[in-house]
């Protein structure tokens, strides 16, 4: 105290000094308060997550039996049944539309891929705009070119909704993948005097195959999942039909309308087949990526 | 053997059937709904009636439940997908951040019927039984947090839509934030700068038009949810007077009626509330994606969630 009294410069270095690591300790305080806070949001994110997968696993257990699997609908109120017409009918629906999408999606692809110009740039956006659009919309397109010239629901004009829908993941996916090919492998094909269409399918294709291959199932996966496009295409339905120019049950379908039923038997039925759902895209979707890192690994 | 010329036109066929089905899609929407829009004329956006057997046809509740639902959802989702995004890009040991990463993504991979079953079984008993009169308490019944406390309406509806906004908005949210040269985060760290110092004067004012393409994809996907929304939301033709009560947005009413729709004019109509949600997607779905482009953020198709 005496030297401060004594002393103004030095009185002053204290002063200036306690304000230094008053800041620099705000500072640090509040760094790692955000910081904290940042981490906190993370886990608000993964709560509904775990809270989801939990609520669709122990009930969708619980709806699971031999019946689930291999009997059709009983009517409401009446317990027991099963949604095999649903599990073909998805099957059959997206099989129908991946058949179509595929090729045409890695096609596309492989020209997005080979085009630097305006029309290509402008498809490029277009593609990446049309996966973002609501996909009601594309069910009422699918709905006007098919339902109604058929004059009855189908489960082919879910399938065309579905490939819609497909489309612009597969050939995003295929044209990233394509262009990661190493340009020497495609001038070397070309220097051995191969044509264009030989070295696409001899040399860039088989190379750009990890990348291929998880693209066109996360294609599928996003599809798969899919409800509001089958509203008004496919429609549901609880009998057995293998024709894919009739209305077929899907088991997105079942989810929306037993999940909306006051009935415990229909609703039990909307969380099995919710849990199937799951299932199926969560196994598509994690391997895909599996796939992918195999085959890159076993060509090194 | 394919000739080369052959191989091109081949390629050059595909493009040019994608690029049909684009203007097929938007066309034949657009003629299915001309009748409509030919009989309401303007009035079929300010009109508040939605009486298909007296042939009054207005969509101004759609649009508005629409809007309401999307802005409920941003606003609890953007802070907690920001907050989410800059953890996972740079507040995480390096360890935890793929797998956390992919674990958002799962989220996404989740179909939009399941998150609707999940709203409507479990979540909307949690909200009239616990939220709904937690926050009645705080404003003594009155608006916004009055009438009656049923779980299901407005209030569930934008929750649930933020939950399936968030893996779109923190994935690429985290994509622009990891795109932040490095130069530029180690050297602010260099001048002393504290972690949070650098996320807020670095990172965040260099992905800003990037983290708001973000938002702006994931506004895009909240605008044309459809399943599950339908599933939460009440489905009655009339403005919310509070978050509590039931109403409808654009998807909703076209998923409800649209297999129903027999009076004249209701199925063109319905096609035309589609139309209009249409143009907004298109419209915020292209401002996003230039936003993302000019940070030169990944762009990803593959996140489904709409």
């Amino acid at each position: 105290m005496t030297l401060m009294a004594l002393d103004p410069i030095i009185a002053r270095r204290i002063e200036i000094h306690s304000i230094a690591e008053r800041t620099v300790q705000g500072r640090e305080r509040r760094a790692s308060v955000a910081v904290w806070a940042c981490r906190a949001c993370l886990i608000v994110v993964l709560i509904p997550l775990v809270a989801i997968l939990f609520y669709v696993a122990s009930r969708g257990i619980a709806a699971w039996n031999w019946a689930f699997f291999s009997h059709l609908p009983t009517p409401a109120g009446i317990p027991g049944g099963g949604v095999s017409n649903a599990i073909v009918g998805s099957l059959i629906i997206d099989g129908v539309a991946a058949a179509a999408a595929v090729p045409f999606g890695v096609a596309g692809g492989l020209f997005l891929a080979e085009s630097d110009g305006p029309v290509a740039g402008a498809l490029r956006f277009a593609a990446d705009v049309l996966s973002g659009l609501p996909s009601i919309t594309i069910g009422i397109f699918a709905y006007a070119v098919i339902v109604k010239i058929q004059g009855h629901f189908s489960a082919v004009s879910a399938s065309f909704a579905l490939g819609v829908l497909m489309l612009p993941v597969i050939m995003r996916a295929s044209e990233t993948a394509i262009r990661s090919v190493p340009r020497e492998l495609l001038e070397g094909g070309l220097s051995l005097g191969a044509r264009r269409a030989t070295v696409a399918r001899k040399v860039v294709l088989p190379a750009a195959l990890p990348g291929l291959i998880t693209g066109v199932l996360l294609g599928i996966a996003r599809a798969a999942g899919e409800t509001a496009p089958l509203l008004f295409t496919v429609i549901g339905s609880q009998y057995w039909n293998l024709s894919p120019t009739k209305p077929m049950g899907a088991l997105p379908l079942v989810v929306f309308q037993n999940g909306i039923q006051a009935y415990p038997d229909l609703v039990k039925t909307a969380w099995g087949a919710a849990l199937f759902l799951v299932v199926m895209i969560l196994v598509l979707s994690v391997g895909s990526r599996l796939v992918a890192a195999r085959l890159r690994k076993v060509r090194r | 053997m394919v000739p080369d010329g052959a191989y091109r036109v081949g390629l050059a066929t595909v493009a040019a059937v994608f690029a049909l089905l684009l203007l097929a899609f938007v066309t034949s929407l657009v003629v299915q709904a001309r009748p409509a829009f030919a009989h309401f004329g303007f009035g079929f956006l300010t009109g508040t009636k939605w009486d298909p057997v007296h042939g009054h046809l207005g969509a101004l509740t759609f649009v508005v439940g629409t809007l309401e639902t999307t802005m409920i959802a941003m606003v609890i989702a953007v802070p907690i997908g920001l907050g989410t995004a800059l953890a996972l890009a740079y507040a995480l040991p390096r360890r935890l951040q793929a797998p956390l990463s992919m674990g958002v993504e799962l989220l996404a991979a989740v179909p939009s019927v399941v998150y609707g079953l999940w709203g409507l079984l479990v979540v909307a008993p949690a909200v009239r039984t616990v939220l709904e009169p937690a926050l009645a308490k705080l404003t003594g019944g009155h608006e916004p947090f009055g009438g009656i406390q049923e779980g299901i309406g407005l209030l569930l509806a934008g929750l649930i839509l933020s939950i399936m906004v968030l893996p779109t908005l923190v994935a690429i949210s985290r994509d622009v934030l990891i795109a932040v040269p490095h130069e530029q985060v180690e050297g602010a760290y260099a001048l002393g700068a504290t972690r949070w110092q650098v996320l807020r004067r670095v990172v965040v004012p260099h992905a800003r038009a990037g983290l708001l393409g973000a938002t702006t994809l994931a506004t895009g996907r909240a605008l044309g949810e459809t399943i599950a929304v339908t599933m939460v939301i009440g489905n009655t033709v009339s403005f919310a007077h509070s978050l509590f009560a039931p109403t409808a947005t654009m998807a909703s009413v076209i998923a409800n009626e649209f297999t129903e729709a027999t009076e004249p004019f209701h199925l063109s109509a319905l096609v035309a509330v589609a139309v209009i949600l249409l143009g907004v997607a298109i419209l915020v779905n292209v401002t996003a994606r230039l936003l993302v482009r000019s940070v030169g953020g990944r762009q990803r198709v593959g996140l489904g969630v709409a």
